[in-house]
């Protein structure tokens, strides 16, 4: 089929373009770590504390990193004219916006469900969070991806975008930081952490179905 | 059958052009000409789909490109200011990558001949950031060698950084398409010799 | 009386002289309303035995957490409808109902916290109506924000129009994620409205402020909107007309 061609080979470009800027993906994660890593600077080396918030911690850098990988998404394919390319290609827009949105996680996001246990343990996190740690990352990242791609998609071309995309993007993460710090929360009491988990798990599917064609209404809107 | 009809354009405050309407048999290359910011871009960007217009309507084969979109766009091949091409990709990558979103598809072999012919042997594994302004042009081009499906070519200064051989090159793939049941809309300030069978002229901003 | 063609009022040149007829009769309702509500929030209604006369602070609050709610969802149907049939008054109307709602939202924070600081000591709690009204102003903040900072109208307006209606989506998500957050960490759970049996006056006061807010806020919109017609269709030729005129109504 020719649309599944085209999302494969959307990944696949985006992911050997990381691949060939390799200093630009690094950013987010060195990013990511030197955020959880301050704050025990800031609050104090008390175990206890630094226990109890570990989970929102690593969740709020995550959200932090993933807003500020956005930049990223689509202005580079809209300063050299393949986003208007893609626009005109006779494929379903939403289509190649979720190809994006997912090579654009495995490079940015991936990597935070993998660095997030060795913060954890920095934290002093119990086994078991660690786990729904990475698990609740693992569903929560992609929707930061996918809500992001609709403020991305709208601030495009702007003055002073990046700021602006944050401001829009946010607020709508909100969800995703409850039910994500919550599973670790969950987790760590010992009162299981699979409501959290299905509730990311609902969000991903929602925003899957919503949040590709919204984004590609707002890029032609950009792109008017 | 390409049909405008009464188009109004709008860009923040200035209203750059109004009334324009054109019918565009097949075979035919309509040459968009008029002074800096009288709209030429935006009424190409228009007859893609990716402007609306203030006013009026695009019909192509007697159906609004919007019904359709997608049809209409697998019959189109645009070129814009911007080339659409990665800097960090070869140029031989460029084209594969940008013929398979067109659907076509293009294999590496036949995008090298595709680079080759408009010069560019030598250069198409080079990343197409180490390419001179011209060079960078000419891969944008080559997308053109495997759009002789699409119907409708829309291409907005195609000559631009072009050296005197390449302008003859795509003014004869150009008149190749038009002369073979193709519509082709085309910009430039260049003084360029299409030889092209039927020739239309549509001047904006006289009035 | 004729029969109304709402499509007739649907162009800015013919709402603008309608909206202008209308703002006077919606502010002086305003007014009697407030002064109503006011009277009775603070001669009639009795002293509450749990909460003093702090309480009466809730003829303001409520009512303005009521309408920052219902102006955000009106803001979105306005902003789709322009989006989904191009009509650039509903686009205006949702660009004049922002700064109202986030009004509406800052005073419901505001006197929110007013009343918490005699109730329970301080000037923040994280409640979950309260964390809700605080991310439903950086909403708003968003929206006027991302208009604000697109020059071309027509992009601003269906740009916003997007955002907004993602915006409602999320709404009800983020209402009860921040419901179910509040009811996991209960040490901070102390709710806003919820007094045990709340005297009818006490009701009827809300009521009739709530009424104010609504005569308000349609008076402050259709005074905006006006002002907003001015300036986009400063070029048109009824406006040149106006001008020629002096006329301002």
């Amino acid at each position: 089929m020719g649309s599944l061609d085209a999302f494969r080979a959307l990944v696949r470009r985006d992911l050997l373009l990381a691949l060939r800027r390799r200093a630009d993906v690094l950013t987010t994660l060195v990013f990511f770590v030197i955020v959880v890593s301050l704050f025990p600077l800031g609050v104090g080396p008390e175990m206890e504390t630094l226990r109890q918030i570990a989970p929102g911690v690593v969740w709020v850098a995550a959200l932090l990193a993933s807003m500020l990988a956005l930049g990223r998404l689509f202005s580079a394919d809209y300063a050299d004219g393949t986003l208007e390319q893609m626009l005109l290609a006779p494929q379903p827009l939403g289509l190649l916006v979720a190809a994006k949105v997912a090579a654009h996680w495995l490079v940015s996001g991936l990597p935070l469900v993998f660095i997030a246990p060795v913060l954890g343990l920095q934290y002093d996190l119990p086994w078991d969070a660690l786990g729904v740690l990475m698990a609740s990352l693992l569903v929560g990242t992609p929707v930061l991806g996918l809500i992001g791609a609709v403020g991305a998609a709208l601030t495009l071309g702007l003055r002073g975008g990046g700021v602006l995309v944050s401001l829009l993007v946010l607020p709508l993460y909100i969800p995703v930081l409850i039910f994500g710090a919550g599973a670790v929360d969950a987790a760590a009491a010992g009162t299981g952490a699979a409501a959290h988990l299905s509730l990311l798990g609902a969000f991903l599917v929602v925003s899957l179905f919503f949040a590709p064609w919204a984004a590609a209404l707002g890029l032609r809107i950009s792109l008017e | 059958m390409l049909e405008a009809v009464n188009l109004e354009c709008v860009r923040g405050e200035r209203r750059l052009f109004r009334g324009v309407g054109f019918e565009l048999a097949e075979g035919t290359l309509l040459e968009v000409v008029g002074p800096n910011g009288s709209g030429k871009t935006s009424l190409l960007r228009m007859v893609c789909g990716l402007l609306a217009p203030a006013a009026g309507e695009i019909l192509w084969r007697g159906e609004p490109i919007r019904a359709a979109a997608e049809e209409f766009r697998g019959q189109l091949a645009y070129l814009g200011h911007l080339n659409g091409i990665k800097d960090d990709l070869t140029g031989v990558e460029n084209l594969v990558f940008s013929e398979t979103m067109a659907g076509g598809g293009a294999t590496p072999r036949a995008a090298r001949d595709a680079l080759a012919r408009l010069g560019l042997a030598g250069f198409e594994d080079l990343p197409t950031r180490v390419l001179s302004q011209g060079q960078k042009r000419r891969v944008a081009l080559a997308r053109l060698a495997f759009r002789e499906r699409c119907r409708l070519w829309v291409l907005d200064e195609p000559f631009v950084a072009l050296d005197a051989a390449a302008v003859r090159l795509v003014a004869d793939l150009i008149a190749n398409q038009a002369d073979s049941g193709g519509i082709v809309l085309l910009t430039t300030h260049q003084e360029v010799d299409v030889p092209v069978r039927t020739r239309r002229t549509l001047r904006l901003g006289a009035a | 009386m004729p029969k109304l063609n709402w499509f007739y009022f649907a162009a800015p040149n013919t709402f603008y002289p309608l909206a202008g007829k209308m703002v006077p009769w919606f502010a002086v309702a305003a007014a009697v309303f407030a002064a109503i509500g006011l009277y009775i929030g603070f001669f009639v209604a009795p002293t509450d035995f749990q909460q003093g006369e702090g309480y009466r602070i809730i003829f303001v609050h409520v009512p303005a957490a009521w309408m920052s709610m219902f102006l955000y969802v009106v803001m979105a149907f306005w902003a789709a409808v322009g989006l989904a049939f191009n009509t650039r008054l509903s686009s205006m109307m949702a660009q004049a109902i922002a700064p109202t709602g986030a009004l509406m939202t800052f005073l419901a924070l505001w006197t929110g916290s007013l009343w918490g600081k005699p109730m329970w000591g301080t000037w923040w709690v994280w409640d979950a109506r309260l964390t809700s009204e605080l991310i439903l102003l950086f909403l708003y903040i968003g929206f006027m924000a991302l208009q604000a900072s697109i020059d071309d109208p027509r992009r601003a307006d269906r740009a916003g129009a997007v955002l907004a209606i993602v915006g409602v989506i999320n709404v009800p998500i983020i209402y009860f994620s921040v419901q179910w957050w509040n009811t996991l960490h209960q040490g901070a759970s102390v709710s806003l409205t919820r007094s045990p049996s709340m005297a009818t006056t006490m009701l009827w006061g809300m009521l009739v402020m709530a009424l104010a807010a609504w005569m308000y806020s349609i008076a402050v919109v259709l005074v905006r909107v006006r002002a907003i017609i001015l300036e986009r269709e400063r070029n048109a030729d009824w406006v040149r007309d106006l001008k020629a005129k002096g006329a301002t109504k």
